[in-house]
């Protein structure tokens, strides 16, 4: 075991993609000679060269488009977007090519092309490098899209989209690159939990706090406050937006009978919304309360002075687990 | 354009431009045979042909337009949802299709049916696509051909893409990417340029600049002739004439070699017409006028070629009473195919949208399923699927 930052866990995974498949290319701005701007490419291109770390020109959906003709060649691109709010020019061919093909071709086509975005606020930037946009994504069929949300989960999951025939878009909590965690990195992915699968990161009784990304640590956190006041919060890691283990979080919320989700998205039409309403389908019985979401507000992201009110923290989501004891 | 001022002088605006460039046939113009079908060399596109190349080249467009005529019959029919027409363009699709090496990987729009003829395809499969039987029915990497692409310009990246493959494999092959004047706007378009210049991919760019982007004439995409821009990008760029098989075969030929040979990408710009409507859906006589159409026809891609051959003397009345006798009979054939076209099962709509269906989908695959079985036999839900 060693202990490393969730970007270090990203760059010793994809190390470890370069290593295992040398069909494995990485391409985007900035990721050969600086090695990313979080340095998760960091010293690749030194050690596997210019034609699999790839330093891209400036334009993202050619940095997408390219991909996709790559794999189209038997290739395995992972692309890096710099940032949340930058892979909107790749959109049309995240969304209408890469995301379609497989369907378009009937089967014919797989497209194994891994989408790395940078997420989340917190980290006082300027406009458009604070997004969430990750149910744009979940809401196109045919991608895959997952979270990670410590070291350990970064050097697996990434590892895991490498290897999946599927499109994956990789979310990666930005404000948590530098959190420390123990990974095991010799071991592997062998034994490591697949990545559509939900983890119970801490185990409760009292209700099921859903979260991802860069809210899992904010969930943990605060389930450790409230420990102190006599409540059990089972904290639950989605980390697979689409498809959504909906095993793993009916079976939790059927022993709590509360469920909360969190995340940084907004409420409305988030994540957040579709867990609620399968939640009631499958668990209506057993809900003791309505599904509450705690998440941003319907407005764009705000100057980063004021973005720890957009943000969902501590306090805002021990008020939500709070309510849910008011029915 | 100008407006009178109330002093009744003429004023500028600032919508005001100078005259367009985008139709000068002077600069470069490459021509093997003219529209009254007369043989003329030029001389750094020397043709490898022989009379039975030609033959056959004349064979291909002549049944291509056949299956396209075939085609809009069978929309107006009800039998298709709708079609793009190529009537116009055969040359240019025929005499690019035939310079590629089996081993080169084509890139289409939704309109590159000659390119199609080319790699073997069956016209039957085409339609399926505009029946609404699939979004795309053949083997793409059996034929190298990929399939159709409708989003604008979108398949220029992947034709990139693909290239910047081929140079890792070190394989002797290109990529061409098809697409037309309006995709030459077009973000995506513009950033294969790029991508294919900087990485010197292994890549041709065939624009078919049939002058017309649905209504839109071609001054609305460019102030200069598009085989102009690729001297921005840092390749070469040329313009042939697009309704002379002959000029487009050539030009393609050495476009492609020189891109296999690691001389990077080359931008063609097939200076055409396209004679038809955009679609079935479309209405031409709003936006043009019937004279223009009546002008191109004099170039037609597909009567040059006939003169040629019969001055000549390298095509007898037997030999095209016999094209024409394989016309009726591909017409036929694709005809009653397209009617005899079955439709998918219900449930296929939830196949083949990942790798293994998740959960989600496979549970509403279910209730789906459960939910036609809910009907009587015989009524529409329960059978066929």
């Amino acid at each position: 075991m060693t202990k490393l930052t969730l970007s270090r866990g990203l760059n010793e995974g994809l190390r470890k993609a370069l290593e295992n498949d040398p069909k494995v290319l990485i391409m985007g701005e900035d990721v050969g000679k600086l090695g990313g701007v979080f340095r998760v490419t960091d010293g690749l291109q030194k050690d596997f060269g210019e034609a699999r770390v790839v330093d891209t020109p400036l334009a993202e959906s050619g940095i997408v488009g390219t991909a996709i003709g790559l794999a189209l060649r038997g290739y395995r691109p992972v692309c890096e977007i710099q940032f949340d709010g930058f892979v909107f020019p790749a959109v049309d061919q995240i969304v209408s090519q890469l995301a379609k093909m497989r369907y378009r071709s009937r089967g014919q086509i797989s497209l194994p092309v891994v989408i790395r975005i940078p997420c989340g606020g917190g980290i006082g930037a300027v406009e458009h490098h604070s997004e969430s946009p990750e149910m744009l994504f979940a809401h196109t069929a045919g991608l895959r899209v997952v979270a990670c949300s410590d070291a350990a989960d970064a050097f697996a999951m990434i590892q895991q989209s490498v290897d999946c025939d599927d499109p994956v878009i990789f979310f990666e909590p930005k404000r948590r690159y530098w959190d420390k965690a123990e990974v095991d990195t010799v071991a592997g992915v062998a034994g490591a939990l697949p990545f559509d699968q939900s983890r119970v990161a801490l185990e409760g009784t009292d209700v099921t706090l859903l979260c991802y990304g860069p809210l899992v640590r904010t969930c943990l956190e605060s389930a450790a406050a409230a420990r102190e006041d006599g409540r059990s919060i089972e904290v639950v890691d989605l980390r697979s937006l689409s498809p959504l283990d909906m095993d793993t979080i009916t079976a939790s919320v059927r022993k709590t009978g509360r469920c909360v989700v969190a995340h940084e998205a907004p409420v409305f039409a988030g994540l957040g919304a579709e867990i609620a309403a399968r939640v009631t389908e499958r668990c209506f019985y057993h809900l003791e309360a309505p599904v509450l979401r705690v998440g941003g507000f319907a407005t764009p992201y705000p100057p980063s002075r004021i973005e720890e009110h957009y943000l969902p923290d501590l306090d805002r989501i021990l008020d939500a687990v709070d309510r849910t004891f008011g029915y | 354009m100008t407006v009178e001022s109330g002093a009744a002088t003429t004023a500028v605006t600032a919508l005001d431009q100078p005259a367009l460039d985008t139709t000068d046939q002077a600069g470069d113009f490459v021509q093997l045979l003219t529209p009254e079908g007369e043989r003329i060399d030029h001389p750094d596109y020397p043709l490898d042909l022989s009379a039975d190349d030609i033959r056959n080249m004349y064979r291909d467009l002549v049944l291509v337009r056949t299956i396209d005529t075939v085609a809009i019959s069978l929309q107006r029919q009800g039998e298709l949802g709708i079609w793009a027409s190529l009537l116009g363009q055969e040359a240019a699709q025929i005499g690019s299709g035939r310079a590629l090496s089996p081993g080169d990987m084509v890139f289409p729009t939704y309109r590159e049916h000659g390119v199609a003829w080319c790699r073997g395809i069956d016209p039957v499969k085409l339609l399926e696509l505009y029946r609404g039987v699939s979004h795309g029915g053949w083997a793409p990497e059996e034929h190298k051909f990929h399939l159709y692409t409708i989003v604008i310009g979108a398949q220029t990246l992947h034709a990139t893409g693909y290239a910047m493959g081929i140079q890792r494999d070190g394989a002797d092959e290109a990529a061409i990417a098809y697409f037309g004047d309006g995709a030459t706007s077009q973000g995506d378009v513009n950033e294969a340029f790029v991508f294919a210049s900087v990485f010197n991919a292994p890549i041709v760019f065939f624009c078919q600049n049939n002058q017309w982007a649905i209504s839109e004439p071609l001054e609305k995409q460019s102030r200069i002739p598009l085989y102009q821009r690729a001297r921005g990008f840092g390749f070469p760029g040329l313009r042939v004439d697009g309704n002379d098989v002959l000029a487009c075969y050539a030009v393609t030929q050495k476009a492609l070699q020189a891109a296999r040979e690691g001389q990077g990408p080359t931008l063609i710009e097939a200076f055409t017409y396209r004679m038809g409507a955009h679609t079935t859906t479309d209405d031409p006589t709003r936006y043009r006028l019937a004279s223009e159409l009546e002008m191109w026809k004099l170039k037609d891609p597909i009567e040059r070629v006939r003169a040629y051959l019969v001055r000549g003397g390298l095509a007898d009345p037997e030999f095209l009473a016999g094209v024409d006798a394989e016309a009726k009979q591909v017409g036929a054939r694709v005809r009653e195919a397209c009617r005899n076209m079955p439709d998918p099962p219900p449930l296929a709509l939830f196949d083949h949208v990942y790798a293994e269906p998740t959960a989600i989908i496979r549970e509403e695959r279910e209730q789906y399923a459960a939910y036609l079985d809910s009907f009587e036999a015989g009524e529409d839900g329960g059978a066929g699927r």
